[in-house]
């Protein structure tokens, strides 16, 4: 079904951490954008779509005007908002908003952190861009950060906080079909498992809690009003949103999963785990019966590495972008 | 990130370095009492209960340059010697040895059981000494009411923390590479086969249900690899069955301990600089240090006959060889405690020891004989 193209190099290796890869698409420059975090930077690759031109950035965590403090980035990604796109990273000190080239940094926050070191660590980490305003940030904590983002500028402000979650955030994500019918906007989800489903506005609203079973939920995402989640046992479950429903349960991968992503319009999903492997399958809606079905479509095996991000690079799932633990590549796949 | 992680690292390190010691202690035929003093020596070291304490409290990681540091501290705790291109050589399958466990661990809560595998093996180089041993046993306690508790997502952010300080570490181990769980490029083999973790179904099964919960369709799919049930779970108390195989000892006299330098590409030397750019607390951390090796001193042979060296390579000649043919991006920076001009860091340095002087047993900065007697001392006292 795929095939391995030319992988795309980095200047450093793939960090293991959840959700290690976010992908840009500039359609108007022909141009993809793809993200990695190593450490305490972030790697950013920008790749011409002729296959032609690269050029790399990399961003360093550090608070605004303090040239010396660093630490580590737990997550870095695009927030595609419809008249701007904001890359955000999260990391131990706190969250780092830039305009989407990377080049200008218009936006940070600190985290709380304690005079001394507590045993219960501290960062931010879950990233989702909801509707057209807000940007939100989960914390080691539980909490949730609510950010309103301006049309353009820097005046982005903290317009509310989410205390929903006793365990910390692991994934966000929001509705991303593009229909307006959805109720459910966003999902969170924690290292217990717990997922909490949002409606968004100037309060944001929980319209339903889904109990895990005590086993991490590392990568989350909504879809036409369902949820899919990917678990440290490598199972992956499919619930309605609003109702906690379970449509479907996967024991899809021997390893922890590390990623997952869908492409909108062709309801593909992408599954990565440290087991080496990358899994490709398809989801049908049958409003009818209110019924949602998944098939295996498709296995790609990444030889000796432990996956860490895997997206797709378009809305209808033509080509994929592979990370991996002490991997310095994107590797890169598409539809045969 | 997870402030929890320190105590792991260092317990099994320190065990992966007990392990190689007492090959090359074999190896060399050195004999056994004065083996079994070494490796005596650098347990008791290891597990000094003013230093656990410290490595327990809640923190980040220390530098790769801090932690090797105290690794050569330890592995000089008594009258052993390592040239400098031992000790690199220690210190590397010391640290490829640990990134293979901890990469291979089914579950991240099996680092534990890697711990205790080590710690197992640690009780019984001290079995004869009960001294050391209770303080051993001490330790087990401490890891069991520090780790036991943490949930499955804690454990997988201690992994992610180690795996963040074992990045880009390729070194070629020969016994890794003659097992054909490394490849030549460095990289370990990461099997698709073999018993999915505890917890974790084998891959293939797909269950559909309908909205009231009963199940409507079940559908298989080729997982692509040869996955087979899982195997019972380790103990994770002080004594079990471990099941996992990982951390226990894989050397033996017959296996060799070598490692291969090679010339890294350019793109893996550049990732050296996360620990070259200035840190501002690396003051910090060398005070902390410093005030931790005021309770290890270094034992200081008492004449020619007591000390001997160890060489982890074949023969003299290759030890001199490996030192003058290591890649730069392979160096360790060790930190050199003795050359610092800090006033305050050298007198909390002299008061610590003169606090332990004050206190019975094993930290009084004497030499070798009397170091002796204070053990005599104080396991009559027992």
């Amino acid at each position: 079904m795929y095939h391995k193209e030319k992988s795309i190099q980095m200047k450093s290796s793939a960090s293991a951490l959840y959700n290690n890869l976010s992908v840009l698409r500039i359609a108007p420059r022909s141009l993809t954008y793809f993200t990695v975090v190593h450490a305490n930077m972030v790697n950013m690759v920008s790749a011409s779509w002729d296959g032609l031109n690269y050029s790399h950035r990399q961003l360093q965590s550090k608070e605004a005007n303090v040239a010396t403090s660093s630490s580590l980035i737990m997550q870095a990604a695009w927030c595609v908002l419809p008249s701007r796109d904001i890359l955000v990273l999260t990391s131990q000190k706190g969250i780092q908003m830039y305009e989407s080239d990377g080049s200008i940094m218009v936006y940070w926050h600190a985290l709380d952190t304690p005079e001394t070191q507590t045993a219960q660590a501290v960062f931010a980490r879950g990233i989702a861009a909801v509707r057209e305003k807000y940007i939100c940030v989960g914390i080691s904590s539980g909490s949730m950060l609510v950010f309103d983002v301006p049309i353009k500028g820097s005046n982005i402000t903290l317009s509310e906080v989410l205390e929903e979650h006793k365990e910390s955030i692991t994934d966000l994500a929001s509705e991303c079909s593009g229909s307006q019918e959805c109720i459910a906007d966003m999902v969170s989800a924690d290292d217990s498992g717990n997922l909490c489903v949002w409606k968004s506005g100037e309060d944001f609203q929980l319209l339903n809690k889904i109990p895990g079973f005590q086993m991490s939920c590392s990568s989350v995402k909504l879809w036409k009003g369902t949820v899919v989640a990917g678990y440290g046992t490598g199972q992956i479950r499919l619930y309605e949103a609003v109702t906690g429903i379970v449509h479907a349960e996967v024991n899809a991968h021997a390893r922890w999963i590390y990623s997952l992503d869908i492409a909108p319009f062709s309801g593909l999903l992408l599954s990565a785990a440290e087991d080496s492997l990358v899994r490709v399958w398809h989801l049908t809606m049958t409003p009818e019966t209110n019924s949602v079905e998944i098939v295996h479509m498709y296995n790609e095996c990444v030889t000796d590495t432990q996956i860490c991000g895997a997206k797709f690079c378009d809305g209808d799932g033509y080509a994929f972008a592979v990370t991996g633990y002490d991997l310095s590549e994107i590797i890169r796949y598409t539809q045969v | 990130m997870s402030s929890r992680t320190l105590p792991l690292l260092f317990i099994n390190l320190g065990g992966e370095m007990l392990y190689i010691l007492d090959q090359r202690l074999r190896a060399q035929n050195i004999p056994t009492d004065k083996a079994k003093k070494v490796m005596n020596d650098i347990i008791t070291t290891m597990f000094n209960k003013t230093f656990l304490e410290e490595l327990f409290k809640p923190q980040e990681l220390y530098s790769k340059k801090t932690l090797r540091t105290v690794f050569d501290r330890l592995a000089h705790a008594s009258i052993m010697r390592l040239n400098q291109a031992s000790m690199d050589k220690l210190y590397d399958l010391m640290t490829m040895a640990f990134k293979y466990q901890v990469l291979l661990c089914p579950r991240a809560k099996d680092i534990l059981l890697v711990s205790f595998n080590h710690m197992d093996a640690i009780k019984v180089f001290v079995k004869d000494t009960p001294s050391i041993l209770s303080q051993v046993n001490e330790t087990y306690r401490q890891l069991i009411e520090m780790y036991t508790p943490l949930s499955s997502g804690e454990f997988q952010l201690i992994r992610q923390t180690l795996l963040i300080f074992f990045q880009d570490m390729h070194i070629r181990v020969s016994i890794f590479l003659k097992d054909k769980v490394q490849n030549s490029n460095g990289r370990f083999v990461l099997p698709i086969s073999g018993p999915v973790p505890h917890g974790t179904h084998v891959p293939g099964l797909i269950r559909m249900f309908s909205c009231n919960g009963e199940e409507v369709k079940r559908l298989q799919f080729r997982n692509g690899g040869n996955y087979t049930s899982v195997l019972g779970e380790g103990s994770f108390e002080m004594f079990g069955e471990r099941v996992i195989k990982l951390g226990t000892n894989m050397y033996s006299v017959s296996r060799p301990v070598e490692t291969h330098m090679s010339r890294t590409s350019k793109n893996s030397a550049q990732q050296q600089s996360i620990n070259t750019a200035p840190n501002p607390l690396a003051k910090e951390e060398l005070n902390m240090l410093a005030r931790l090796m005021g309770g290890m001193e270094v034992q200081k042979p008492g004449n020619a006959d007591s000390g001997f060296r160890v060489n982890l390579f074949a023969t003299d000649e290759e030890e001199e060889e490996a030192l003058i043919s290591r890649p730069d991006e392979f160096s360790y920076d060790v930190i050199k405690i003795q050359a610092t001009k800090n006033q305050q860091a050298n007198a909390e340095l002299v008061k610590i020891m003169g606090d332990f002087t004050e206190e019975a047993g094993e930290l009084c900065p004497s030499s070798a004989s009397s170091k002796g007697d204070d053990l005599l001392a104080m396991m009559d006292g027992l």
